[in-house]
């Protein structure tokens, strides 16, 4: 394996888990501050990635296409916030469960419905298309290394609103205990939708920037929504950083995996039973690892901490 | 292991520490249990109590020093393995199996020491046994009309009793009482006292309580938590005359009460 | 009390509804042959096999209390097992049946291990994940056809005679063991340690406090819930013909999980008239739209906002 591939994928790697920490950042603080399961959080994403396409033929601009979306999406997740999660706050996981796993099944079918069940694209914009050459003999696509850079900046965004301001102190208070902060005279139901509405809104973010990479079609959230489980659950659930640090281990074993297992296994096996294991071992690895890291800390690596 | 004689405790925590962050709330905590005996554990609210509980129950685990139980060190034990061996246990707010009827919830607790948990066929003559021996716990705690009744419709003061009949019917070494008044009217508590009077020398038992009323009518022993030590333990008559001297010069009864 | 609630059926509705359905089962095939037979026994095997892994499901769900969003794993370990013993010449059921099963158990016991120590929340996303870790583990199977799946070229012997291949025979074997998984499951949630899950599920705190290894109790529940739905799965792929990884698609769980919700958990029949509603919903709304699922979503969250008990709860309160 030759330093440049293995520069690629370690971008890639770090691409899948920016996008990853994007869905999972929403994610985790709805879990850790509503205790609430949103299987549905995946098709928002989907739906961050038809907006954009929506927005873009209607606009003919990818820049004014992505803030509209965002504004959408926001709108979209406060209006089934309080249309539909609300009521489910107080019930048990298991009606949460059932309640999100429809909403899923409405926007797959939805989504088809409306758009075909053909998948969509969106062109890169001719702004940021192109290669950029990184070293001798790597040239990376621009757009890509965009993504990379505009998904650190909203997670360092979210890192000062979650620790410099009010609402993010009310945040990671309620993650830890929601009564206390309910206690304190805060309007706990407002917060509950903000948060909700800006995990849909970044959700969207990631679908409306991997739009151009990916096909657009139904279903492009699930695969994407259980990954964010893991890394949740890796990083413990309803931690921010936890979220951050077990997206990138995701992205970069996943994707490193998938380039090198085949490879890293000749040096122990013979060729065929290696190309036989590598790509199921690389589909496996990061359960295994989900697994191995649960099996030594049931609460993840950061767990918050709630007094008991 | 030291073998268990008849007057070796069948409780013993030595020098149990524990801390949270850089709060020590147990400070080298040591108390035992005798056979038989009733020792009472009081001390404000914040005293460290609960932490106590949780570390002799098994559900915290001890930075430093052991739990004892019957002469077997139990401190790396979960919960379960405890019980097994002798250690019954109430809850502060009541713990019973709501949709079981009250008969079920003792039969439920005499299960585990008839080695009947991992059956998986219906059993009806073995069911009939237990629940024969389940009715007698039933009737000591003043339940015996009782028995089938979902113990989710019982009154509150029912499922204490019902939870008491659940602790005592495994016949367990020592009983751990957590706060059993707490939350009781005043009525129920004094027959509380009674009930708890009438199974003295059972078994032995460790009352964790507030009411004063309550620790001195009924323990043998009484020890005082304050700030997570032990600063006070001995004959309730001596204890009460330390407490009083305090409260006359340090004024902190209104914190132990 | 939130949620969809246990049902605490009356004696009545608990013997009459199961009688009732096994003698409709039982009787079908009589009546199929009015209408498109083999239509009528390929969709009425079908339900079956979804019904023995429904009453799986609703061990661990409405007994246990475990929400288990993996549950399609076990349907794709002894779908797989049939298809690659059969395409290795053992098929027959007295030997890949019990293959299917202890492969279910086995995994159901490795990941069940993991999953139970965890609460809550995690144990929802984790055995989604180990069922999503299996899902595209089969897809690398190139040796079974991969992300296509492969196709089974005869069905299960017993006992070396070709007993499946009929689909009345099929039909009453299939039967035969719902009948024998529903009576098993019965009897199980009766005994000491069906009980104790139960109790487990309702109160865990106390119950380890009197002396059950809480996660023990539930790993052998779930151990037994996957065993169970492993022999679903070995019929499933026998009825097709055909397994592929799509057995094991997280909506496939999801769907055991509405199966479970929607006929009333914790009843065991409630799990059995589930499956049939489900199916039955399901193929006549994909028969008028291919967009169903726009109609069952709606259903499956107004049941949420508004049910109790499911279909058995709604049995139960006509009767008064």
């Amino acid at each position: 394996m030759s330093t440049t591939l293995l520069v690629v994928q370690v971008l890639n790697g770090l691409q899948l888990g920016i996008l990853l920490f994007l869905i999972a950042a929403g994610l985790t603080l709805v879990f850790g501050v509503m205790d609430f399961v949103n299987l549905a959080h995946g098709v928002q994403y989907m739906l961050g990635a038809y907006l954009a396409v929506l927005f873009w033929r209607l606009t003919g601009s990818f820049a004014a296409a992505i803030p509209l979306t965002l504004l959408a999406a926001f709108a979209i997740g406060l209006f089934l916030e309080l249309a539909i999660f609300r009521r489910l706050y107080a019930r048990d996981h298991l009606d949460q469960v059932l309640a999100t796993f429809g909403l899923i099944l409405i926007l797959n079918d939805g989504v088809k419905a409306l758009f075909g069940s053909a998948p969509l694209s969106l062109p890169i914009p001719d702004a940021l298309s192109g290669s950029v050459r990184i070293m001798d003999g790597l040239v990376y696509p621009f757009y890509r290394l965009v993504l990379i850079a505009a998904g650190l900046a909203v997670a360092a965004g979210l890192a000062l609103l979650v620790s410099r301001t009010r609402a993010g102190m009310l945040v990671r208070a309620g993650a830890s205990d929601a009564p206390m902060v309910s206690a304190l005279g805060v309007d706990i139901g407002r917060l509950f939708s903000l948060v909700f509405a800006l995990g849909a809104m970044l959700a969207a973010f990631a679908g409306a920037m991997a739009a151009p990479l990916l096909s657009v079609e139904s279903g492009m959230g699930d695969n994407l929504l259980v990954l964010a489980f893991v890394v949740i659950v890796i990083g413990g659930i309803g931690s921010i950083r936890g979220a951050f640090i077990a997206s990138l281990i995701v992205g970069l074993v996943d994707t490193l995996g998938r380039s090198f297992a085949t490879d890293l296994l000749k040096l122990a096996l013979s060729p065929s039973a290696a190309n036989q294991a590598g790509p199921a071992i690389a589909s496996m690895a990061i359960y295994i690892l989900m697994a191995a890291i649960l099996f030594v800390r049931p609460a993840g690596l950061f767990p918050l901490s709630r007094t008991a | 292991m030291r073998p268990t004689s008849p007057a070796a405790p069948v409780l013993e925590l030595a020098g149990l520490t524990r801390s949270f962050g850089s709060l020590r709330v147990s400070d080298a905590v040591s108390l035992d249990v005798r056979p038989g005996e009733i020792h009472a554990l009081i001390g404000p609210n914040g005293a460290g109590k609960t932490t106590l509980i949780h570390q002799i129950s098994g559900l915290l685990r001890p930075d430093a020093g052991r739990v004892v139980l019957g002469g077997e060190d139990v401190t790396a034990l979960p919960p379960h393995a405890r019980a097994r061996r002798g250690l019954a246990r109430t809850f502060q707010i009541t713990s019973v199996i709501p949709d079981a009827s009250a008969l079920d919830n003792v039969v439920m607790a005499l299960r585990p020491a008839a080695g009947a948990i991992f059956r998986f066929r219906p059993d009806p003559a073995e069911d009939r046994r237990l629940a024969a021996e389940a009715a007698e716990f039933l009737e000591l705690v003043g339940l015996g009309a009782r028995t089938t009744i979902p113990a989710a419709s019982l009154s509150h003061g029912e499922r204490r009793g019902l939870e008491l009949a659940m602790a005592l019917a495994p016949q367990p070494r020592v009983l751990l009482l957590d706060e059993p008044m707490a939350g009781t009217g005043r009525e129920e508590s004094l027959r509380l006292v009674a009930t708890l009077a009438g199974l003295k020398g059972r078994c032995a038992m460790l009352l964790v309580e507030h009411d004063m009323h309550a620790v001195f009518s009924l323990a043998d022993r009484v020890s005082v938590l304050v700030g997570g030590r032990i600063v006070a333990s001995g004959a309730p008559d001596h204890v009460r005359n330390d407490l009083q001297v305090r409260a006359a010069y340090l004024g902190d009864e209104a914190a132990l009460c | 009390m939130t949620g969809p609630s246990r049902q605490s059926p009356s004696r009545a509705v608990a013997i009459a509804v199961p009688l009732l359905i096994f003698a409709a089962l039982a009787l079908l095939p009589l009546a199929a042959g009015f209408g498109p037979k083999s239509y009528i026994l390929s969709l009425g095997a079908r339900v079956m096999i979804f019904a023995i892994a429904a009453i799986s499901l609703d061990l661990i769900l409405g007994y246990g209390g475990m929400v288990s969003f993996g549950h399609a794993a076990f349907l794709g370990i002894g779908g797989y097992a049939a298809g690659m013993l059969i395409d290795g010449g053992r098929g027959d059921m007295l030997i890949a049946l019990p293959v299917a099963m202890l492969a279910s158990a086995i995994f159901a016991a490795a990941t069940g291990y993991v999953s139970i120590r965890t609460k809550g929340v995690a144990f929802i996303m984790i055995t989604l994940a180990f069922a999503q870790m299996i899902y595209f583990f089969a897809n690398t199977l190139s040796a079974y056809g991969g992300s296509d799946g492969m196709t089974l070229y005869a069905r299960s012997t017993l006992a070396g005679m070709p007993l499946l291949k009929g689909e009345t025979a099929f039909y009453y074997v299939v039967l035969a063991l719902l009948l024998a998984a529903f009576l098993a499951c019965r009897s199980l949630v009766a005994s000491p340690f069906g009980r104790a899950l139960s109790a487990i599920r309702q109160n865990p705190a106390r119950m380890a406090a009197m002396g059950y290894d809480v996660d023990r109790i539930r790993l052998v529940a779930y151990t037994l819930s996957g065993t169970l739905c492993g022999v679903a799965g070995f019929l499933l792929a026998n009825q097709a013909e055909f397994v592929s990884p799509s057995y094991m698609a997280w909506q496939r769980s999801g769907e055991l999980i509405a199966m479970v919700v929607l006929g009333g958990m914790g009843t065991l029949h409630g799990a059995l008239l589930g499956a049939v509603a489900f199916l039955a919903l399901e193929e006549i709304l994909a028969d008028l739209t291919p967009y169903w699922r726009l109609v069952f979503g709606p259903l499956l969250i107004l049941v949420v906002l508004a049910g109790r008990g499911g279909l058995v709860g709604l049995l139960d309160r006509r009767r008064g």
